[in-house]
């Protein structure tokens, strides 16, 4: 039975590792998983380099998961390699699924970011100006780092991707059922949403209505909400009306507010605006004026509406000025 | 070639899309730009629409409807009177001129009116050049600089 082991793979692109541990959370089913499954390349957990995947033969990997937006050459090269190399690819988590956290990278570009980390934020000490260059030469050959891309793209904006398993990181329930369906080779329609519920997650939110209204937004951060109480109601900005329940509500059932991890419900086109839309409704205020007293008491609308599924947005990014340059 | 602006205008049934077609009847002559979609109430104008105009090459949006207290369905207007400020920030926020999107309410006897909103709309977008969103997004592959 050795050999007719399933083939897996796991890669981080542009992704923080959390989806890495979130396999790792599978506790012990992973040994469910190991006995059904070689475990052929996780750079993040075991030691393998990319020419162990130069190597192999096309669609030698069985099912190979990949974490992370694509913003670099790298990270481009990587999944192009790991896609030919893989029968079927899923996108695993938000970044991959939808852009996430790095995709908020794309309300900016690389030369305003590069100003940030290496010049501008109050914590650079940086006195000669000294930015990373991508080729340098040194006495015993030539150094490179991969090119940072100006726009973050979801994995299926870059290659072919099979399936979409969601959340920052995904559960780790629906990671083990989805690692099942697919080991016992009941594998869903190509381009699926796996690991994730058709449904709002208002729609099963066990938090109580009465009448959606508020004067004015409070950030979580200081305020105590009331753990039984819509956070909408209490001002508090929860993007669970247009995102995907499947989570099993670990933010909401720890008193803090959905932010969209799980990506855009199947009907929903545009997470950010679908959210604006019906967030905005809620307001309390009935005359232009007392609407924009209310609005300037939320920072950031867009980073909010759009935490996480910028680079998938109709948009996917800010746009430039005409004349090339930022625009405000 | 000289600029001609693209316009989607977003109309409410029962007031501004009658006064649109008033405009019409009464053989008041405006400017041509805008493309009229009839939606049933302003409340109707989701965000999602405007974005959907301007990612399809729209210049500029121009949603009208009821004037407050006279919507047809008692609260659609006062919803998107509450929105569209705040999809402005956002647009400013993507890198869209907040003034390429516009919010009037028109009266079904208020065929002069549109007219007027109209001319005046298209001028504005005239003078804030084509949205170009083509050319203003980034290259995201390799060959980006």
């Amino acid at each position: 039975m050795a050999n007719a082991k399933l083939k897996v793979g796991m890669y981080w692109a542009a992704s923080c590792g959390g989806c890495d541990v979130a396999l790792l959370d599978i506790h012990e089913k992973i040994l469910d998983v190991v006995a059904v499954a070689d475990l052929v390349f996780w750079p993040c957990a075991m030691d393998f380099k990319v020419h162990h995947v130069e190597a192999m033969p096309d669609k030698h990997i069985d099912v190979c998961f990949i974490s992370g937006a694509v913003r670099n050459s790298e990270n481009e090269h990587m999944v192009k390699l790991l896609r030919r190399k893989s029968k079927v690819l899923c996108a695993f988590g938000s970044c991959a699924h939808i852009g996430g956290i790095p995709g908020l990278a794309n309300f900016w570009d690389r030369q305003s970011i590069f100003q940030t980390v290496y010049h501008a934020s109050p914590s650079t000490e940086n006195p000669k100006g000294t930015v990373p260059v991508e080729r340098f030469k040194v006495a015993e050959g030539e150094l490179t780092l991969p090119h940072l891309y100006d726009t973050v793209k979801t994995l299926g904006q870059t290659i072919d991707v099979d399936y979409f398993l969601p959340g920052c990181p995904p559960n780790p329930d629906q990671i083990a059922a989805v690692i099942g369906v697919i080991a016992a080779g009941k594998a869903p329609a190509k381009g699926s949403v796996v690991g994730a519920s058709e449904r709002a997650m208002c729609e099963e939110c066990p938090r109580k209505k009465t009448e959606l209204k508020f004067k004015s937004f409070k950030r979580r951060h200081l305020t105590h909400p009331d753990p039984e109480v819509c956070f909408m109601e209490q001002g508090i900005v929860c993007v669970g009306a247009a995102t995907r329940s499947g989570c099993g509500w670990r933010c909401i059932g720890s008193n803090m507010p959905c932010r969209g991890c799980y990506g855009p419900l199947p009907s929903v086109h545009d997470q950010g605006a679908k959210m604006l839309s019906a967030i905005a409704a809620c307001i309390d205020a009935d005359t232009p004026d007392d609407v924009e007293r209310i609005l300037d008491t939320m920072p950031d609308p867009a980073g909010t509406f759009y935490r996480f599924g910028l680079p998938a947005s109709m948009l996917r990014r800010r746009q430039r000025g005409q004349d090339g340059r930022e625009a405000r | 070639m000289s600029f001609e602006p693209r316009i989607v205008g977003i109309l409410c049934n029962w007031c501004s899309y009658t006064g649109a077609d008033l405009a019409g009847t009464s053989r008041m002559k405006y400017a041509p730009n805008v493309r009229v979609v009839r939606v049933m109430c302003s409340g109707r104008m989701d965000p999602t629409l405007v974005l959907k105009a301007f990612q399809e090459g729209a210049d500029g949006v121009l949603l009208a409807g009821c004037h407050i207290g006279d919507c047809h369905y008692i609260s659609g207007n006062l919803k998107t009177l509450r929105r569209i400020p705040l999809l402005k920030r956002v647009l400013v926020e993507l890198g869209i001129e907040p003034e390429r999107l516009r919010l009037e309410w028109v009266s079904a006897s208020e065929g002069a009116r549109y007219q007027g909103v109209v001319n005046e709309f298209v001028e504005q977008i005239r003078s804030l050049g084509p949205l170009d969103l083509e050319a203003r997004r980034l290259p995201a592959t390799a060959s980006a600089s």
